[in-house]
């Protein structure tokens, strides 16, 4: 009896370790100056005092950094969706010649390091007069995802049941007709499956955001909260707001996304 | 930059031919818009990189053909040897670290959390580990920076209240790479934990429920059970988490900046700096390439051992 109740109780105060750093942030993110230095950071702030985050949000513009972000993570999503089911549906069912080794470049191409592609797309994307805009960033990302999106599908359409097409194709639908009006469809959810995961990932990116959105304006959460750190000019109840800006998005992310996830998962596991 | 790639490692199209041989053809046309897009955004800047890593080139100017001279340099370059060796203390906290303690972790919630006190307080406990996972990598570091602050810092005022001494954390260079390393740790144990906790719902129950009427203890279902039914979701924990400690590079953008004195310099950064700090184009190249190398070796060993294992099985 006592053997199992202590097993639970270290989980749980793992599980409490674990969540210490949020609970930190946010009681000093809503904690005034005075009372930080008053009271110090561990003890129950005094009362709500939002101006901190409101100060922060205005000085960083965070309106227009959560906008970017949205922008850019959903044009890639979407975008890398259709790019990663036209490929799918060559390879997966079309079996274009040579698939195999299509596949073992989509897969080189999501292994490859970023930094290995930093400085030449950096380059040519100034001589393009793409340097510093969201539509360049947008179209790297949308080939960078739609690598592991190609490979992911191409092999659960290389399982489609063929009864499906050649029904559509007695029913005179050509390749394009069937492929939006039969493949999507019945792929469904492991298509939202992946336009949650290249959502998601594409907002966490941090790298060649960080060499690419060099003006403030164009600037995504996480870069534009990165390149604050070690202001001098940030004080501690303000980067705790700054970091409670930067946990919140991620955070409602994940609890609107996890029904989805999970039931997306399971079907696409099932077919 | 986390890793959050699904545990499926879907297998290449191959085996039985679904599809009637006729239907075949006009179907590359599907791939022409990608064929566009990853010669200009994958292909060619790749290619571009090799080239630039065997000249000298600011950036501006013609570069100037070098050959081999930025490799040499490399391999005598102290900097590069300690940037590695970072790199091996991040793959023992990103990859090593969390997947010991994810296995136990998750064989505990499944095996033992989930029976006696039900699968609702082995759900909430997991996602209480998971959620680190959630925040982008960078957003970590700044939690982190703030907390070990050296001046205003949470983690100095606690240890404070059982009279131990305030410390520099992420400036001291004694402190600073276990400083990220225990970051990293708490950032990571999510992902083994739900991967592992998934892999196992697929295990027969009645291989626990036969070992436990023969009497098995916890310890012995683990080594014998649990172990080496998710094997797979084990190997391909470790590879992506392998990889993502070879990539990494916000947290330590974020929170040190390859400092104290080097003391937390890894590859990526080291190549960012020679590329965008002091215009070293070409020997940011070459650090660039030996990174890549490294990955794809890492990648072609873990699937070779992969492939091995089941072909024992």
């Amino acid at each position: 009896m006592i053997r199992k109740y202590s097993v639970l109780v270290s989980l749980a105060v793992l599980a409490v370790v674990m969540l210490v750093p949020f609970a930190i942030v946010t009681l000093n993110a809503v904690r005034s100056p005075a009372d930080y230095s008053a009271n110090g950071p561990l003890s129950l702030p005094d009362g709500l005092h939002l101006d901190g985050i409101v100060e922060f949000w205005n000085r960083v513009d965070f309106g227009g950094k959560l906008w970017n972000s949205l922008l850019i993570s959903g044009s890639v999503a979407v975008l890398a969706v259709v790019l990663s089911v036209l490929n799918a549906y060559a390879l997966g069912i079309g079996r274009v010649r040579g698939r195999t080794w299509i596949l073992v470049v989509f897969l080189v191409a999501n292994t490859l390091p970023q930094e290995a592609l930093v400085y030449p797309l950096y380059y040519l994307s100034k001589e393009a007069g793409l340097y510093d805009t969201r539509l360049g960033v947008i179209i790297i990302f949308t080939v960078i995802q739609s690598a592991f999106g190609t490979y992911l599908l191409a092999s659960v359409l290389g399982r489609f049941p063929h009864e499906i097409l050649e029904a559509a194709a007695l029913d005179g639908a050509g390749k394009w007709r069937a492929l939006w009006r039969v493949v999507v469809p019945i792929s469904r959810p492991t298509l939202s499956v992946l336009l949650i995961f290249f959502f998601i990932w594409t907002w966490n990116e941090f790298f060649l955001p960080l060499v690419f959105l060099i003006s403030n304006e164009n600037q995504t959460v996480p870069v534009a909260l990165g390149v604050l750190q070690g202001d001098k000019m940030m004080d501690a109840t303000m980067s705790s707001a700054s970091a409670l800006l930067g946990i919140l998005p991620a955070v409602v992310f994940f609890l609107i996304f996890q029904r989805t996830l999970t039931r997306g998962v399971t079907v696409g596991a099932i077919k | 930059m986390a890793v959050h790639a699904p545990a499926a490692r879907p297998k290449a199209v191959r085996g039985p031919e679904p599809h009637p041989r006729r239907r075949t053809g006009g179907y590359w046309v599907f791939l022409l818009p990608s064929a566009v897009l990853f010669t200009a955004v994958i292909l060619v800047p790749f290619l571009m990189n090799i080239g630039i890593s065997f000249t000298r080139w600011q950036g501006i100017g013609d570069p100037r053909w070098l050959g081999l001279d930025n490799y040499t340099r490399l391999f005598a370059d102290a900097r590069f040897w300690t940037s590695f060796r970072n790199n091996a203390a991040l793959i023992v906290a990103m990859a090593i670290v969390p997947t010991l303690i994810g296995l136990v972790l998750a064989a505990t919630l499944f095996d033992y959390v989930g029976k006696k006190f039900g699968p609702r307080t082995a759900s909430v406990l997991r996602a209480a580990y998971y959620l680190p996972q959630v925040l982008p990598v960078a957003i970590a570091g700044i939690v982190w920076g703030w907390i070990m602050h050296p001046r205003f810092g949470v983690l100095n005022e606690f240890l404070a209240l059982f009279g131990m001494e305030p410390r520099g954390w992420l400036g001291d260079p004694d402190w600073a790479l276990p400083s990220v390393m225990m970051i990293m740790v708490w950032f990571q144990i999510g992902y083994p934990v739900v991967i592992f906790m998934a892999g196992l719902q697929r295990v027969d129950p009645a291989l626990y429920e036969a070992a436990e009427m023969d009497g098995a203890s916890w310890a012995r279902r683990f080594r014998h059970i649990t172990v080496p039914q998710i094997r797979p979701e084990i190997y391909v924990v470790l590879l992506t988490c392998t990889i993502a400690a070879l990539k990494v590079f916000g947290p330590i953008f974020v929170l040190t900046r390859g400092g104290p004195g080097g003391a937390t310099l890894v590859p990526s950064y080291f190549s960012y700096q020679n590329f965008f700090e002091k215009a070293n184009v070409g020997y940011g190249a070459a650090i660039a390439t030996v990174l890549t190398l490294l990955i794809i070796v890492v990648t072609v060993l873990f699937l070779r051992i992969q492939d091995g294992e089941e072909g024992d099985s």
